[in-house]
């Protein structure tokens, strides 16, 4: 098979192989429910304790008790947002959050509107960070929860969440961060940032699809979103994926022990490429805060070209990246987070985000270079906007 | 997701480019998915003697640009202006329900440049076309909901089949 170099990250990645072996090892030999009064339920539920311990200390939670495990970063989000919407409805019916979050969060919201729950989306500025101020605002008597994302899936700014969560402390309303693409990938402590719910997924670090965790602080009153057994502290009913939950367990001891070294990596890729980009192609923005970011996104917006036919042409070339434009995303519509740091429309239709992983080299953001101007040229010289924009000059 | 059909076209385009002084142009855009395509023709005999095409937009845009070129040139005015969206989309071996809308780009285009071409040989038009900013849903194909595939009547913003609100949250 032909090398694809993946610079999607953000929507896949490789096992490691110790995940990848921890796994295979549950499914062959320890099947157990860990719920189970037995020699199989007890090997099976100090194999939970055990990867449960491990994501604990990733997120630096004071007791493991306190992370959930769930489906998937969604459910997650999901959980915290609905579970405290519902549990805390006698509080009130409002919650504030920003315009920029991720559709588990803005659809969750559009879910409790309809049940007449009130929201605030408090605007960023053009790198996408959320002004503090702004959210002190619109916290008003009725509001019972502010959620606002840790870092930004498509331009990759890192929000003042430490800053926010103090204000949500300081007016006594709860505070859930969206971090399912920070955990693993940038240092998080979940007691200095000092909030009451984050969000996270396994894949981000390199674990496996289909799990992810929900810290929730002792003490916080939230219902789970599904109802039945006691599995997780009577947080989230279901017999555990174990198997998922074992390899998340490594795949965050693994990031705790190289995440340094990861961003670092990725840190030099992400110069590299910005600093090359402008010997291959012109008129594109980089989209995102430039030092408050995750260390591993570029996203980019290539002027007069729309980015699923990049992706293609890339794909051709067995090169991986994602796009944000309105025609891949299947909702035909243009993506919020873009628009909302002003970008245009047109402009918009020209996103690329590209993530780097563990595997990647310089090479590969060669290669993605000297490809994409190829690509670019191609697709500009069949691009009207281009020949308009020629004419004009 | 594409058909080879589409692949092929979106690798390989026919006919790109730009007519200069054309008999004929013809330009919509669609604000919604920020597609654009322009068509260029020159017309011989009241046949389609060269036709040349810019599309500004994804794979599917791409491809039902490049088929509508093909499936034009050669034709008499009277049988290109029977190609339809339907005709270009069935030609490219189906699209995926979220592209069909793509499809309504090409033929539109290429009925515009007609029309244009006919103003002007008949002296209705003597200056450049207006250009037409807005892609108007006025050509009777149909539309879906892109969460639950359920067809959405035109110009609506909630799909009553998954009661999903169409317009993103503010």
């Amino acid at each position: 098979m032909e090398r694809i170099i993946n610079l999607d990250h953000m929507s896949a990645n490789q096992l490691l192989p110790q995940v990848q072996e921890a796994m295979v090892e549950v499914i062959r030999d320890n099947y157990g429910n860990p719920s189970s009064q037995h020699k199989l339920g007890d090997r099976a539920a100090a194999a939970l304790q055990n990867a449960r311990e491990s994501v604990a200390r990733l997120i630096h939670a004071s007791e493991p008790k306190e992370v959930v495990f769930t489906s998937s970063g969604t459910e997650s989000v999901n959980h915290a947002i609905k579970g405290v919407a519902l549990a805390n409805a006698r509080k009130g019916n409002h919650i504030v959050t920003s315009n920029i979050e991720h559709n588990a969060v803005l659809r969750s919201l559009r879910r409790l509107k309809m049940m007449d729950y009130k929201v605030t989306s408090v605007p960023v500025d053009v790198y996408g960070l959320v002004d503090p101020g702004r959210v002190a605002d619109a916290i008003g008597e009725e509001t019972l929860l502010v959620s606002i994302m840790h870092s930004n899936n498509e331009i990759g700014t890192i929000q003042p969440i430490q800053d926010i969560a103090q204000i949500a402390r300081e007016k006594k309303v709860l505070f859930h961060t969206d971090a399912v693409d920070s955990v693993g990938v940038v240092p998080i402590d979940v007691q200095e940032l000092g909030v009451d719910l984050l969000s996270f997924a396994s894949n981000p670090f390199y674990g496996p699809a289909g799990v992810g965790g929900l810290y929730v602080r002792s003490g916080t009153k939230i219902w789970p979103l599904l109802d039945g057994g006691v599995q997780e502290n009577n947080k989230r009913a279901g017999t555990e994926n174990l198997a998922g939950i074992v390899g998340m367990g490594v795949a965050a001891a693994t990031a705790i022990g190289n995440m340094e070294t990861r961003m670092d990596q990725a840190r030099r890729l992400r110069e590299k490429l910005i600093d090359e980009l402008p010997n291959y192609i012109d008129e594109y923005h980089i989209n995102g805060h430039p030092t408050k970011c995750l260390p591993h996104l570029v996203s980019v917006s290539v002027k007069y070209i729309e980015g699923e036919s990049i992706v293609l042409m890339l794909d051709e070339e067995n090169i991986e990246v994602s796009t944000r434009s309105a025609c891949a995303a299947g909702s035909l519509q243009a993506s919020h987070v873009l628009l909302s740091i002003g970008r245009e429309f047109a402009d918009a239709q020209g996103t690329l985000v590209i993530t780097f992983g563990v595997e990647n080299t310089e090479e590969d953001v060669m290669r993605f270079l000297e490809v994409l101007k190829e690509a670019v040229n191609t697709l500009r010289n069949m691009s009207p906007l281009y020949t308009r924009r020629a004419a004009q000059a | 997701m594409y058909s080879e059909t589409v692949m092929n076209h979106f690798k390989h385009p026919r006919n790109v480019g730009v007519i200069k002084d054309a008999d004929g142009v013809g330009e919509v855009g669609n604000p919604l998915c920020g597609d654009m395509m322009t068509v260029y023709i020159n017309v011989a005999d009241e046949r389609i003697d060269d036709i040349k095409f810019q599309t500004f937009g994804c794979g599917a845009a791409i491809a039902v640009s490049s088929i509508l070129t093909e499936m034009a040139k050669g034709k008499s005015l009277d049988e290109a202006k029977q190609i339809s969206n339907k005709d270009v989309a069935e030609a490219l071996e189906g699209l995926p329900k979220n592209k069909l809308h793509c499809s309504n780009l090409g033929a539109d285009a290429l009925h515009m440049a007609i029309k244009n071409y006919e103003e002007r040989r008949d002296g209705k038009l003597k200056a450049e076309p207006k250009r037409k900013e807005k892609h108007e849903h006025t050509h009777g194909e149909k539309c879906y909901c892109p969460y639950c595939d359920a067809e959405v009547p035109e110009g609506e913003s909630f799909c009553t089949a998954c009661r999903t609100d169409l317009e993103a949250v503010a």
